[in-house]
């Protein structure tokens, strides 16, 4: 049974004028991990919110784990990380992460337990006590993570966590995502705008299209788990991320020429 | 616009509405916390709005034309008072945002100045300057000098954090072209401080007609809205309708200074201050 | 603790030149007592006239701390109850913020009539008055301002709406409401001693410094205004101090 289902959806703004996506069907396995692609305007993040019930699509459906997607929701079954880490100034580390599980009613020692599992998850244990502005944007990610794996949610949503990272922290994190993966099992939704980064980390990579938002083409990515560092430098991977090139190029015929010389 | 009339209508009426309400609950109930109502201490809106075309004593014009020139010569105290304050307020600004030295060494000291109750040192203001004063001036000019008083502290602070919330690498930018310090003032730092001035000077503009106010009052003068304050407290248990319009009367000076701000911040600005009004 | 220093040595020594200049000049130039008094004159009547002069700041001090409380309190509760309503809040801010042009003085003599001239209650409405727009305008902007992504996390978690009140909008209007507490601190008591200039007690601050600056003892009227100065700062202090420990994240008060 699929985790996530999304049927002929389509999300017009603007009364109709602007059409953000237009019919995405899409499916998606327990365990995958899929990386949205696309250049700016292809709706990749909206599509991303309706999966979460964040915004309502304007025609289809959706559904997560059999329910329809506010359902889901209202049930806490899935976890959002945001590009910019929205940890709450006031509280320190451990009580960001506890958040999540303060909401769903766990009590004070369950919520101890599982938040020092997370801090030893990403790496931060001695920082339990620091509050937010204390950290760096990389550390802020992290500890963003944490929060949303920390009630283990089957579906992980992630809307570009780390594009505003610099690309030695942003490889360094790819790592340590892949490995929380497979540890957890869960499934990930990723957008991004890195070709390498969606290839390096997904089971499957979806190419969009924008103007009116389309799904261009998806292409399976059929690398061996566990990826390493070595990875990056495999033939087959270079292959892979020119064929996601060459589907963005194909596709984009309204790129702007900035972008266009971006892919290239 | 329009709907900023309407909303304003709508406030007004409310209000006039919500007092009304309350005299009534208040008299059918006879209830006395937190104070006893009735005609005296809360007469009815309309009262005070008829009260603005009487005049207070035989064969003297319509309350409306006394306040109405008692305003001015608060107004004229109001703005010179805020003028003053404003320019010294700015240019300490100034002085203080190229000197962190001045700036540790005075700044607790503007800071504290304001916890000094101007209506205490007004006398003491009033007797010190006067003599000072050119003839003409004499009388309403200390009164002034109080209002400004009251202006100069949110103008100095304002400023003097404008000033400061430079980009820095505009000012990287500036000293690549080896401008000087005052090139970097006038070029960088006083545009980037205008909306700061402003915020300041829409405070400045209240803070200038209560200290004009507050300055009549020790002083004896009988030809402001503090003369009229004064005056018709002695008579609030006989018209106190009169009172409640002079307050009306106060109320819309020192809207109208604000407004008078806002509108000029239109024009320095020319966009729309995020700042709402 | 250098650092420490550092930051307050300048307000010292300008402190201790400009008190030695005053100390100074009022000797060489001989002017009179009358305008200006020795700043050790008036340190010494403020201790002399300790008797008088402290328990009368005690009481208006009093009624200004009775407003202080009172007007911030309704401030905040006025500003939670618009703030729920999104469209209220934005009509009414503006009219809040022009309705703080009024100058309340003028509303002070009719606070007596209320309340009595004597009775201290009059005062503590002026300085509630004083306070409460501040507050509530603050209070309100703080609601208003919270991160739009921070409440889409929120309902991610399909929080209630008195949960995304309760963990994201009142905290991030925490630092909005100390900073207008701090303002209305200063406000509270010279809307109380405003207020006595139109009556109040005889040991009442503002009372007594008026009629010594009537009678001309200047002295004794500096000395009460230094009362007064000095009960104020005392406020605010109280005020900034509560901020920096409720308050920790907030960028003014960090430690970083």
């Amino acid at each position: 049974m699929s985790v996530v289902k999304v049927d002929s959806v389509t999300k017009t703004f603007a009364r109709g004028n602007v059409t953000a996506l237009e019919n995405i069907d899409l499916e998606l396995e327990p365990g995958e991990f899929v990386s949205l692609i696309g250049p700016s305007g292809c709706g990749k993040s909206t599509l991303l919110r309706i999966i979460g019930d964040l915004t309502p699509p304007s025609s289809g459906t959706v559904t997560v784990n059999g329910k329809p997607a506010r359902q889901a929701r209202n049930d806490g079954d899935y976890g959002i990380v945001f590009q910019d880490s929205v940890l709450f100034d006031w509280r320190t580390v451990s009580k960001n992460i506890a958040l999540p599980l303060e909401m769903l009613g766990w009590d004070r020692d369950r919520r101890k337990a599982r938040v020092e599992e997370m801090l030893d998850l990403v790496e931060l244990r001695g920082f339990a006590d620091h509050h937010p502005w204390q950290l760096s944007g990389g550390m802020q990610q992290r500890v963003s993570i944490a929060r949303a794996l920390a009630f283990e949610p089957a579906l992980l949503l992630m809307d570009e966590p780390f594009g505003a990272l610099d690309e030695m922290t942003r490889e360094r994190l790819n790592l340590e995502l892949l490995s929380i993966w497979e540890k957890l099992g869960s499934t990930v939704v990723f957008v991004t705008h890195s070709i390498s980064e969606a290839v390096f980390l997904s089971t499957r990579v979806v190419v969009m299209s924008p103007r009116p938002g389309r799904i261009a083409g998806i292409v399976p990515i059929d690398m061996p788990f566990p990826r390493t560092v070595e990875t990056r430098e495999d033939p087959r991977f270079f292959e892979l991320v020119t064929k996601v090139r060459e589907l963005l190029r194909k596709r984009g015929e309204h790129l702007l020429p900035e972008e266009a010389a971006e892919l290239l | 616009m329009l709907r900023r009339v309407f909303t304003v209508a709508a406030a007004v009426l409310a209000l006039i509405g919500f007092w009304e309400l309350y005299r009534w609950i208040w008299t059918t109930t006879g209830w006395t916390w937190p104070f006893v109502v009735d005609d005296t201490s809360m007469p009815h809106v309309w009262t005070i709005f008829k009260a603005f075309g009487q005049p207070t004593q035989v064969n003297q014009p319509a309350l409306i034309t006394i306040l109405f020139h008692k305003s001015l010569f608060t107004g004229k105290e109001a703005l010179v008072g805020f003028a003053v304050g404003a320019v010294v307020g700015f240019a300490i600004g100034i002085a203080l945002a190229h000197s962190r030295l001045l700036q540790r060494g005075f700044l607790p000291y503007i800071v504290a100045s304001q916890t000094i109750p101007i209506l205490a040192i007004a006398p003491m203001v009033v007797v010190w300057v006067n003599p000072k004063l050119p003839g003409p001036l004499q009388g309403w000019g200390a009164v002034a000098v109080i209002a400004s008083y009251l202006t100069f502290f949110p103008v100095t602070i304002n400023t003097l954090r404008g000033l400061r919330s430079a980009d820095p690498r505009a000012l990287e930018l500036m000293r690549t072209y080896a401008a000087s310090r005052w090139t970097v003032l006038w070029k960088l730092r006083v545009p980037a401080s205008l909306p700061y001035v402003f915020a300041a000077l829409k405070l400045a503009a209240t803070a200038s007609v209560v200290g004009a106010i507050i300055g009549e009052l020790p002083s004896g003068l009988q030809d402001g809205l503090g003369g009229a304050i004064i005056n018709f407290n002695q008579y609030y248990s006989f018209e106190p309708q009169e009172l409640w319009a002079t307050n009306v009367v106060a109320a819309a000076l020192g809207i109208l200074f604000f407004l008078a701000v806002v509108g000029a911040e239109r024009i320095v600005v020319r966009r729309a201050p995020e700042n709402v009004a | 603790m250098i650092k420490q220093v550092r930051e307050w040595a300048p307000a010292l020594v300008v402190f201790a030149l400009v008190i030695a200049v005053w100390e100074g000049s009022i000797s060489a130039f001989h002017i009179q007592q009358f305008l200006l008094p020795r700043p050790s004159d008036i340190v010494k009547t403020f201790w002399t006239a300790r008797h008088t002069l402290w328990p009368a700041g005690w009481y208006t001090f009093k009624e200004a701390l009775g407003g202080f409380f009172i007007g911030s309190a309704l401030g905040v509760v006025v500003a939670t109850i618009i703030g729920r309503f999104k469209g209220v809040g934005t009509a009414i801010l503006p009219i809040a913020i022009a309705a703080n042009a009024v100058p309340i003085i003028a509303f002070a003599p009719i606070a007596g009539a209320w309340f009595g001239e004597v009775s201290p209650h009059s005062k503590s409405a002026i300085a509630a008055v004083l306070c409460f727009l501040p507050v509530m305008v603050n209070t309100l902007r703080g609601l208003q301002s919270a991160n739009p992504r921070q409440i889409e996390l929120m309902r991610s978690y399909a929080a209630s709406e008195l949960a995304i009140w309760r963990r994201v909008r009142v905290p991030t209007a925490l630092p909005f409401l100390f900073t207008a507490l701090k303002v209305a601190s200063v406000l509270a008591m010279i809307g109380a001693i405003v207020g006595e200039y139109f009556g109040g007690a005889f040991n009442a601050l503002g009372v007594l410094i008026n009629s010594d600056a009537q009678i001309f003892d200047f002295v004794t009227a500096w000395a009460g205004i230094l009362v007064a100065s000095l009960l104020g700062l005392a406020l605010y202090g109280a005020v900034a101090g509560t901020e920096r420990l409720v308050v920790r994240w907030a960028p003014d008060t960090r430690d970083t």
